[in-house]
């Protein structure tokens, strides 16, 4: 059954008529051709789905589309404002936090998350926050140092 | 031209005398100069198949704007050489680098290429593109000249412009010079490209030029790419490979609304323009398989590989093997292990088919675009497509590892597009992509060496059963040595295999230098040997010795008999002509078997280097990814049956694991650039069993070290 779904979309009002059992990643990917956000794994193993639903980030591969009314969905499209990287992508882009890119967005998306709770993380704490996100590049280490230099700011 | 060295065609149609794809080529690209040139003969060396063109290779293209087009039948999967070709090209051409715009992977626009693996890229096709740049170059110095008025030797060029060396303001830039021209020219003899002294970009530390689309979620990947109209497509699967389909049931799939249902030529599927109303309709599809009976699992492979092996060919042999084992005063015979492993990537396999009349534009997630189009052109050949009917485009690739050479997925994308006349994506799911990947092969190395009384290797016979030859080469200086090679690792189906082998970075090396360098430790430990002086002493190689020497030197190596309890491991190979050299340090948790790897310290000898800062993230990424075939990746399965279907129980490597990483790279540019993707993966199962040892005197010979298989060793040890 169709229902309508009101949220915030990268801070503009979004309305959908769409089955609410539906995944979050497909919605966006398909009906709101909003890509950056990937597959990966569809069982919330891998991360690169992750995108910010009311400032904490979720696996929107396993996500019903449902639970995001009257809520602020932010994915990788909705980082940059006005033009201007967010800090997290200006790391990533500077240190080398990245090689084929497809885990990127979900990995900028979790540090995204883990930054917003807690602005000054620690190594360990950057370690433990991403370690549900998976890279098969091996870019861990960069990966680290661009999320440790603006936790550091 | 003064020198009589080109072929000028400025006045007559640029297009005359080339082939037809030439002429639909230059249509495509519009207006500049084209360059065509001759070829080095070492360059052809790097290609499979029909070597690179030499009648119509333009690799590049310099637009009005000044902007520079390179083409290149290479693709990027993260490996970075859309930064360093783009390097290459900015260099010889003198130009900035952010003037260039990459187009790669496309098959109507691109250079033949035979696919994008074998650390083949900077090797072999980079040379070509500098050529073609270098020749540019000169092609717009003569424009120059005849336009300043101003021989060509008095003449200076950078950033894309031309100016007169005494007068830098008398200048002409690329843009202006070939403004409203369309200049065809093919240039013979010699190409001259530049000496490493002269590098303004190449060799020069280089962030990567998709990073910024990757940072934004911009960069697009095969399912990215959206038609209209376009239909997401699942296909029925078998329970286990070898499984034949006894019958089928669509009929509720049929009912659900929108469903279109394809069931022809021995391939089910379901359509939908929602990705998960087909999952659902997938789902509802009864099926029954004929599974034909297991004889093969996770622990009776490596028998099984031994019994059916090949009969063997022997890649190296000097001396004698009698006299070598009469000479030795000990002698050393081990079997070394190497599971079945997942290429992985998180980008599963991936393709959208688009047929339109005679032309099928495919996008695909490929290594391998221009056989690619071979193989999709036969797939549709029913319907009377020829090679020339497709198109493939390769837009960014999430990570490749060799695993994306085959493209199923487009093959099966192209026939569902073709049947059901609507453009079709086929996205794998993630138990898709570990059912049909073409696994790194289970493996098997036998050796029996020998030392003599000094701590001389004098006897090397060396056995390696279905991973092939790769960097199985003997660097050491052993008198007396065979070795022979029973099977390949790339045998798609069939052998051994009960399911689909293949490349896997670096094919076959893993196993190779796990056994070689484990062997080698063994007999420094049996000798009471410094690990590292025992390599010293047996190789003469003065590229191995020096990366050895220098991964010391920076790891802090201290001379010792093994096991010393320290955790320090040391390995060496050769891989694509390059050099490595890594040491290790772990600790063992005797409790639990678990390994902890603390520190990988790298030395890596790759010649010329073009971007020092890409080729240490590919030395970091072989280091990372190769701790998951040393320390966790496992597949698990029962004949044709795989049992391993996501990360749960693949574990990769993640964060918490890493350890620190230090590379170094060797400076050697005495010669061209050599391999970057995978020879820094293949020591790495080596340098972990060796420090495992150096720990707690326990011996692995089985990849991957899993706490299990570890509290075994330690029981022996």
């Amino acid at each position: 059954m169709k229902e309508t779904i009101d949220f915030r979309l990268n801070g503009k009002p979004t309305k959908l008529e769409v089955e609410g059992d539906r995944m979050l990643l497909w919605v966006l990917r398909t009906d709101l051709n909003l890509t950056g956000t990937k597959f990966g794994c569809g069982a919330s193993l891998c991360g690169a789905c992750t995108v910010i639903v009311n400032k904490e980030a979720v696996r929107s591969c396993q996500f019903p589309v449902r639970e995001v009314r009257g809520k602020e969905v932010m994915t990788i499209e909705g980082l940059a404002q006005n033009g201007n990287l967010h800090p997290l992508q200006r790391a990533f882009a500077d240190h080398g936090a990245l090689q084929c890119g497809f885990c990127t967005p979900g990995m900028i998306m979790t540090a995204y998350g883990l930054l917003l709770k807690n602005p000054k993380l620690s190594r360990d704490q950057i370690i433990a926050g991403m370690d549900q996100n998976l890279c098969r590049c091996g870019a861990h280490n960069r990966i680290l140092q661009a999320i440790e230099s603006v936790a550091k700011r | 031209m003064a020198d009589g060295k080109f072929t000028v065609s400025e006045k007559s149609d640029p297009t005359a005398g080339l082939s037809l794809d030439r002429r639909e080529f230059m249509k495509l690209v519009g207006g500049g100069i084209i360059v065509f040139f001759t070829l080095d003969e070492s360059v052809l060396l790097g290609q499979r198949g029909p070597s690179y063109p030499t009648d119509f290779n333009a690799y590049l293209k310099i637009g009005e704007d000044g902007r520079v087009t390179v083409y290149s039948g290479k693709i990027e999967m993260g490996q970075g050489v859309i930064t360093s070709l783009a390097q290459e090209a900015a260099d010889e051409l003198g130009v900035a680098l952010e003037s260039i715009d990459m187009v790669m992977g496309d098959t109507d626009l691109c250079p033949y290429d035979s696919g994008t693996y074998g650390s083949m890229s900077t090797r072999f096709f980079g040379p070509a593109l500098r050529s073609a740049a270098a020749e540019a170059k000169t092609v717009l110095l003569e424009l120059a000249s005849e336009r300043l008025r101003m021989p060509k030797e008095k003449l200076g060029v950078e950033n894309g412009v031309v100016f007169v060396t005494a007068d830098k303001k008398t200048r002409v830039t690329f843009g202006q010079l070939t403004k409203g021209q369309k200049i065809t020219r093919k240039l013979e003899g010699k190409v001259v490209t530049k000496s490493v002294s002269e590098f303004t970009v190449m060799g020069k530390p280089t962030k990567r030029v998709d990073a910024m689309a990757k940072v934004t979620g911009k960069a697009q990947y095969a399912g990215d790419i959206r038609v209209p109209g376009m239909l997401y497509a699942r296909i029925l699967r078998p329970p286990a490979h070898g499984a034949t389909l006894k019958n089928v049931d669509t009929s509720a799939a049929q009912k659900m609304p929108g469903i279109m249902v394809v069931n022809q030529d021995g391939m089910v599927a379901v359509l939908h323009q929602d990705p998960e109303a087909v999952e659902k309709a997938l789902a509802s599809i009864k099926a029954e398989f004929d599974i034909p009976k297991p004889t093969v699992d996770n622990e009776t492979i490596f028998d099984h590989i031994l019994d059916s092996s090949p009969r063997a060919q022997e890649s190296d042999r000097r001396g004698d093997l009698a006299v070598g084992e009469k000479t030795a005063a000990t002698l050393f015979e081990n079997k070394y292990l190497t599971a079945y492993g997942a290429h992985a990537p998180i980008e599963t396999h991936t393709a959208v088919a688009n047929v339109e009349g005679e032309k099928a534009t495919v996008w695909i997630s490929t290594q391998s675009p221009f056989p690619n189009k071979n193989q999709i052109a036969q797939a549709l050949k029913p319907y009377g497509f020829a090679p020339d009917n497709v198109r493939v485009i390769t837009p960014f690739v999430g990570g490749g590892f060799g695993g994306k050479n085959p493209a199923q997925q487009a093959v099966e994308a192209a026939r569902l597009a073709k049947i059901t006349g609507k453009p079709v994506q086929v996205a794998w799911s993630r138990a898709e992509e570990f059912f049909y990947d073409t696994f790194r092969p289970a493996a098997v190395v036998k050796i029996k060496s020998g030392i003599d009384g000094a701590g001389k290797i004098c006897l090397w016979d060396y056995n390696v059963y279905a991973a092939g030859s790769r960097s199985s080469e003997q660097f050491y200086d052993v008198p007396n040595n065979v070795i022979r090679v029973y099977g390949g690792g790339m045998g798609g189906g069939g052998g051994p295999h009960p399911f689909a082998t293949g490349a896997w970075r670096a094919p076959g090396a893993p196993i190779n230098v796990f056994a070689r360098e484990s062997q080698i430790d063994i007999m420094a430990a049996k000798a009471k040997v410094d690990p590292l002086e025992f390599r010293l002493n047996n190789t003469s190689d003065a590229r191995m010795r020096r990366v050895l020497q220098s991964v010391a030197d920076r790891f802090g190596w201290k001379k010792a008999a093994i096991p010393s309890g320290r955790g320090y491991g040391l390995a060496c190979g050769i891989d694509s002509e390059t050099y490595v050299a890594e040491m290790a340090e772990v600790r063992v948790d005797k409790a639990t078997g678990n390994v902890r790897v603390v520190r990988i310290v790298m030395a890596q000898e790759m010649g010329t280097v073009i971007n020092p800062d890409g080729a240490k993230m590919q030395m970091e990424g072989c280091i990372t990814m190769g701790l998951g075939y040393a320390l966790s990746e496992d597949i698990s399965f029962k004949g044709g049956q795989i049992f391993t279907t996501n990360f749960d129980t693949y574990e990769l490597p993640r964060f918490s694991i890493l350890p620190q990483i230090e590379t170094i790279l060797v400076k050697n540019d005495e010669l061209p650039p050599k391999g970057g993707g995978e020879p820094a993966i293949v020591p790495i199962g080596a340098v972990i069993a060796n420090a495992i040892f150096d720990a707690t005197g326990a011996r692995l010979y089985r990849f991957p070290f899993v706490p299990d298989r570890v509290k075994e060793a330690l029981k022996k040890a």
